[in-house]
């Protein structure tokens, strides 16, 4: 989608300008001309949404940290400080809080819409990696943020994470110390993961700006999961997309809001309202529930090394979907089999989420590995089979086809 | 993929629904608030009255480190005045210095001053108490009064419920508990860490009397004093649903207006 600029300056300046750096040309074909097919439906907005999340992250953050102190000692208090004394404080340290679990929830939600419309098949396979690359490094900034207000399920969290590292055989312990900064989580370990916070986010937005790169050269898929034939198919992004997207936005922020406000501390743990003790275990130590479906399949593995090859795996399978899901129709829409397995699918990712928050004992034990056991068999047995074996529906011919297809029988019958 | 939306939310409630019914604990007693609810304000009486309660009983052996004593004035708190402010805050006695000469010297509370410690350090508190009795500012934050995905949603966490529950909880241990008590140990079901609490009762019927003559039953001061450790935990509560209130109008106006604009752009365009 380069090529050359279509953009003709007006101004004597802007002219000059142009001819020296093409950036407006270059913003006005990504952000207002792109061609972007006319069928695109609400969960095509959440991309959108994810790219606003992440600023307000970063503006949320760059605030707090301008009254928050890295120090064991000092931690808790001057968080404690931002909720009672900084003006909006409260405001700022609830958006950041609760802006993670948003940006979490738009990114699942991402992340679905892609693995049901065929997203990731070619030729989009490097923009569905740098996905899975971004959603990996929000992880760990998540995981590091959570551990700055030094309550108890920080440190503990913390522990339990780094002691993940002490499983890989002969430098585990080394590795685990090094990562610490000592040895034990002290205040080394705050200091760097304060520093890497801050960090991260940043690499996120070069890590999305690479991700929109690839997603402006073969351009978005849609619902049809059929390529763009022609300029019936589009609209420009401006007004079209920008309009739909800028609503969208307005009632995610809606639904954020009565978090924020109404819900503040919902989606955290009370224990985290105890500053840190390191002689203090608490009795449920759970992470923030965006992990907790990686954290049952660490926990289903009686063998801690491999559990953390199998919880690592669970997400770097990711990487390999474009090739592990053989079939040749890219949206889940004509696939009539897959339909149905995408959902037992979404399923099974949220029971497993429901046993990372239960302790490992009795039968979540036993569900905690039939699930494990589930979620891998989807991608190295169903998905590969499925592409072979099923017979997918027939496919319209083009996306205004389709457009024009569903206005009429939609009179007669709701359609699907 | 409505329906599988639809189908997903479903699966969702049905794990919920599990997930009501598990863990230990007594679950708290589920009194109201007037701080509850999404137009819930803190009740200005009861808030002075559970001071009174802190300040009699409570804070012989529990910290409130993260309170100082001039944001008992503050908007949306339990509104003393400054005068009252500075009146309660001089019948403290704050350790402080050095002085020029090096000194350490006793001087009575500033309304600037954050509330004394009732022990130098935890070690002290915890040989005095058989246990450290936790600061208290944000207690109500740091407990849950029941679990459940779903039933935190709609019913809270129901911290202030667990210190109402935990104060009001007393009971005589049946002959059987009885045999394991721990030395000087307790029995009250709604401690989280096991029935057998190191903290003595510390309300008794009629303990404290109040200015407005106010019932002082062990129930009425219970609520009271969890009332106001609802606020130290959360003092901006009030402020905070206000201005969610602005921002969520403002927010469906937008929208709103979005909608017709989106409904506008598109209208010629078949999708
Ligand atoms: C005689 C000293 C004493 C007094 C007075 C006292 N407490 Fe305690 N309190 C303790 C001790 C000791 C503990 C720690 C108990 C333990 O860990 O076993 C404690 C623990 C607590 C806890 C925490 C329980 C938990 O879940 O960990 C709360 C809440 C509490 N007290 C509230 C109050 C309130 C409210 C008052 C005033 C009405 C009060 N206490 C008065 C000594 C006291
Ligand atoms: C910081 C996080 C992210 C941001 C800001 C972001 C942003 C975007 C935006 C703006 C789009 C275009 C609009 C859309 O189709 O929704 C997009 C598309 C896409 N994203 Fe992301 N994304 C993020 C994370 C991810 C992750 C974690 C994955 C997958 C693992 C992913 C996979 C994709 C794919 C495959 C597309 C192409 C969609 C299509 O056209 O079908 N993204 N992303």
């Amino acid at each position: 989608m380069s090529g050359p600029n279509k953009y003709q300056p007006t101004s004597a300046f802007g002219k000059w300008f142009h001819e020296r750096l093409p950036i407006v040309g270059f913003a006005k074909d990504h952000m207002l001309d792109f061609p972007t097919p006319k069928n695109l439906n609400y969960w095509y907005t959440f991309g959108g949404i994810l790219a606003v999340m992440l600023v307000v992250q970063i503006i949320t953050g760059i605030v707090l940290v301008m009254h928050y102190t890295p120090q064991t000692d000092l931690a808790f208090n001057s968080v404690e400080h931002i909720m009672r004394d900084v003006n909006y404080g409260w405001l700022l340290r609830y958006m950041h809080m609760n802006g993670a679990s948003m940006f979490f929830i738009a990114v699942y939600i991402h992340m679905f819409r892609g693995m049901y419309y065929g997203s990731y098949k070619a030729p989009r396979e490097v923009l569905w990696m740098l996905g899975v690359i971004i959603y990996l490094v929000m992880m760990a900034t998540a995981f590091m943020g959570y551990v700055l207000p030094w309550g108890q399920m920080s440190f503990w969290g913390a522990k339990v994470i780094t002691n993940l590292f002490s499983a890989i055989p002969f430098v585990g312990d080394s590795v685990t110390t090094w990562l610490w900064g000592g040895y034990s989580v002290d205040n080394p370990t705050l200091n760097r993961f304060f520093s890497l916070h801050y960090l991260l986010p940043f690499v996120l937005a070069a890590l999305v700006a690479l991700h929109i790169w690839a997603l402006h050269v073969p351009g978005n898929t849609n619902p049809t999961g059929i390529n763009i034939k022609g300029p019936q198919d589009t609209v420009p992004f401006h007004p079209y997309y920008t309009m739909k997207d800028a609503f969208a936005i307005v009632v995610f922020f809606m639904f954020y809001a009565l978090f924020v406000f109404y819900g503040p501390n919902y989606m955290g743990d009370a224990v985290n309202y105890v500053p840190a003790n390191p002689l203090v275990t608490p009795a449920h130590i759970k992470p923030e529930w965006y992990y907790l479906p990686f954290y049952a399949i660490l926990r289903s593995v009686p063998d801690k090394l491999l559990g953390v090859i199998a919880m690592f795996s669970s997400i770097l399978i990711l990487l390999a979907l474009p090739w592990l899901d053989t079939s040749k129709v890219r949206s889940g829409n004509y696939r009539p089999i897959f339909k149905g397995f995408f959902v037992v699918f979404a399923i099974v990712c949220v029971a497993l989420g429901f046993i990372g928050s239960k302790p490992p004992e009795g039968s979540y034990v036993i569900w905690g590995r039939i699930l494990t056991a589930y979620y891998f068999i989807h991608f190295l047995v169903i998905l590969p089979l499925l592409g072979l074996l099923e017979t997918p529906n027939p496919l319209p011919a083009s996306i205004a086809d389709d457009v024009l297809a569903k206005k009429k029988p939609m009179m007669l019958a709701p359609a699907e | 993929m409505k329906k599988f939306a639809t189908l997903l939310i479903a699966g969702m409630t049905l794990f919920g629904g599990a997930a009501l019914a598990e863990e230990g604990a007594t679950p708290a007693k589920g009194i109201n608030y007037s701080f509850e609810g999404p137009f819930g304000t803190f009740d200005r009486a009861q808030l002075q009255r559970g001071y009174k309660v802190y300040k009699e009983v409570c804070s012989n052996c529990h910290s409130m480190k993260l309170l100082s004593f001039r944001n008992l004035a503050d908007k949306g708190g339990p509104s003393f005045t400054v005068e009252q402010v500075k009146a309660l805050a001089a019948s403290f006695t704050i350790h402080d210095g050095p002085d020029t000469k090096g000194d350490m010297f006793d001087r009575p509370g500033l309304a600037s001053d954050v509330f004394p410690s009732p022990y130098a350090n935890p070690e002290a508190a915890a040989a005095a108490n058989g246990a450290v009795p936790p600061d208290l500012t944000l207690i109500t934050k740091a407990r849950e009064g029941w679990h459940g995905t779903f039933n935190q949603l709609w019913n809270g966490i129901g911290g202030p419920q667990y210190v109402y529950s935990l104060l009001t909880g007393y009971a005589e241990p049946s002959a059987e508990l009885e045999k394991e008590k721990p030395e000087g140990k307790y029995y009250n079901p709604y401690f989280q860490a096991g029935s057998w609490i190191s903290m003595p009762p510390p309300l008794a019927d009629g303990l404290v009397t109040f200015d407005d003559g106010a019932p002082n039953n062990v129930e009425d001061m219970a609520k009271d004093v969890t009332a106001f450790l609802a606020w130290t935990a959360e003092p901006k509560m009030e402020e905070r649903k206000q201005t969610g209130f602005e921002v969520l109008i403002y927010l469906a106006v937008l929208a709103g207006l979005l909608y017709f604009v989106k409904k506008k752009t598109w209208a010629n365009v078949s999708h």
